[in-house]
């Protein structure tokens, strides 16, 4: 894990997390900017697809809550930065929560695993009962 | 001046010169639309409108939810949706009713008492401009609700590819009520067509993430309840790197990059068992 929580630049959009269809639009929110920022094709499809795991986390364990994401700039480097936030219950074991097929719903147990494997950076601040943030950003080659 | 008095010297106002009136109305319209309506088409709408609005004073005072103005309401409503299907943007549906306040717009030499009445009947227009406004997001609303389910529709057709062999082509996002729909319409596919070979091709779907994968799972595990066995393909590079990082292992399920290796592979596996007993060479 990065130590480092991503900071985004100034111009950042937030979209809020309540349903179906605000994961879907999420996730478009977050392929344009990675098109934005020319991330290869397979570094794109990394991306949005860890963005989509864990707006679907934030909205199916989170209760629902909000994305803010924008585009970073850190030595010279371009990338994309997305921080899901919810005020659910919170993970009371992280190193649990984050063992590959483990669940405490009825997925396969990758999304959050998986989603850090995807992503260059992965921050996560969980609190029981405080909700959970969650922070990736994936850099432009 | 009192309401009724101040009707009374609208309808005189606007039957007094209604010819002129409408056809300056119908101008103002007609070059906001830019000829996208048949100047025939504009001026029997406003003129009714007109006609309409004329007779709503004339009968209940200014109040546009009035039962005077139902006519009025009715025809603004029918305006609204046929703009709004036309594809006129709010701006313009809009603007064919407020451009109703230029042409009474009161000149330097008009008297106080008729300044007064233009105020009033210019609320009272902007009132049915916002009620255009409603009618019109309304339509667009219905049209937007129809649109997705015709996609729901649309997006989900099964295939049959060859004797025995249906196919499933997903296009866009997979969501639990998608996957319900594309399950029951395979599952039912291969009981009508007597098939035991289902491709599942996914090239059209954007991103596969846990959630997918699992739905996709799912149906392919129904399939094989039924002795069908399914192939998915459509298997990009992105995707296939995507998979392999967030750890979903298909298991023993074929899988191919394109549709047409994975028709190639069942017709392969469908021809071993039509062949063996046949014993062709």
């Amino acid at each position: 894990m990065s130590g480092l929580a991503p900071v985004p630049d100034a111009e950042h959009e937030s979209v809020p997390i309540g349903s179906n269809d605000d994961v879907v639009r999420a996730r478009q929110l977050v392929r344009a900017l990675a098109q934005q920022c020319k991330l290869s094709l397979v570094d794109q499809t990394k991306l949005v697809t860890a963005a989509s795991e864990l707006a679907r986390n934030t909205l199916v364990y989170g209760g629902g809550g909000v994305m803010r994401v924008g585009l970073v700039h850190r030595d010279g480097r371009v990338g994309v930065t997305a921080v899901f936030e919810d005020s659910g219950p919170g993970i009371p074991d992280v190193d649990q929560a984050l063992t590959d097929g483990w669940t405490s719903g009825g997925g396969l147990g990758l999304g959050l695993s998986g989603a850090r494997r995807l992503v260059d950076d992965f921050t996560l601040q969980t609190e029981v009962g405080g909700g959970t943030q969650v922070a990736i950003t994936k850099w432009a080659r | 001046m009192p309401e009724q008095d101040t009707c009374t010297r609208l309808v005189e106002l606007l039957t007094a010169e209604q010819e002129s009136l409408g056809a300056a109305w119908v101008e103002a319209v007609s070059r906001t639309l830019r000829g996208r309506i048949s100047l025939a088409e504009l001026d029997r709408e406003l003129r009714e409108l007109y006609a309409a609005l004329v007779e709503g004073l004339r009968g209940g005072g200014l109040d546009w939810r009035g039962d005077a103005f139902g006519e009025v309401r009715a025809l603004l409503a029918e305006l609204s949706r046929t703009r709004a299907r036309q594809g006129f943007t709010p701006t313009e549906t809009a603007t064919s009713v407020l451009a109703g306040k230029d042409v009474l717009a009161p000149s330097e030499d008009t008297s106080a008492g008729d300044v007064r009445a233009y105020l009033h009947l210019s609320k009272l227009i902007d009132a049915l401009g916002l009620f255009t406004l409603e009618v019109y997001a309304k339509t667009r609303e219905e049209i937007i609700s129809a649109q997705a389910e015709q996609l729901m529709e649309l997006s989900t057709p099964v295939v049959k590819l060859w004797e025995g062999v249906v196919a499933v082509p997903l296009v866009g996002t997979l969501d639990s009520a998608r996957t319900q729909v594309v399950m029951e319409k395979l599952l039912q596919a291969l009981v009508d067509t007597g098939s035991d070979q289902a491709i599942i091709d996914i090239t059209g779907v954007p991103a596969v993430d846990t959630e997918v994968a699992q739905h996709l799972l799912k149906t392919v595990v129904a399939a094989r309840l039924m002795g069908a066995e399914c192939i998915i393909s459509g298997i990009r590079p992105q995707i296939a790197q995507t998979i392999v990082a967030l750890g979903i292992q298909f298991g023993d399920i074929v899988t191919k990059s394109s549709l047409a290796d994975a028709l190639k592979h069942a017709l392969r596996r469908g021809d071993a068992a039509v062949v063996r007993p046949g014993g062709r060479a």
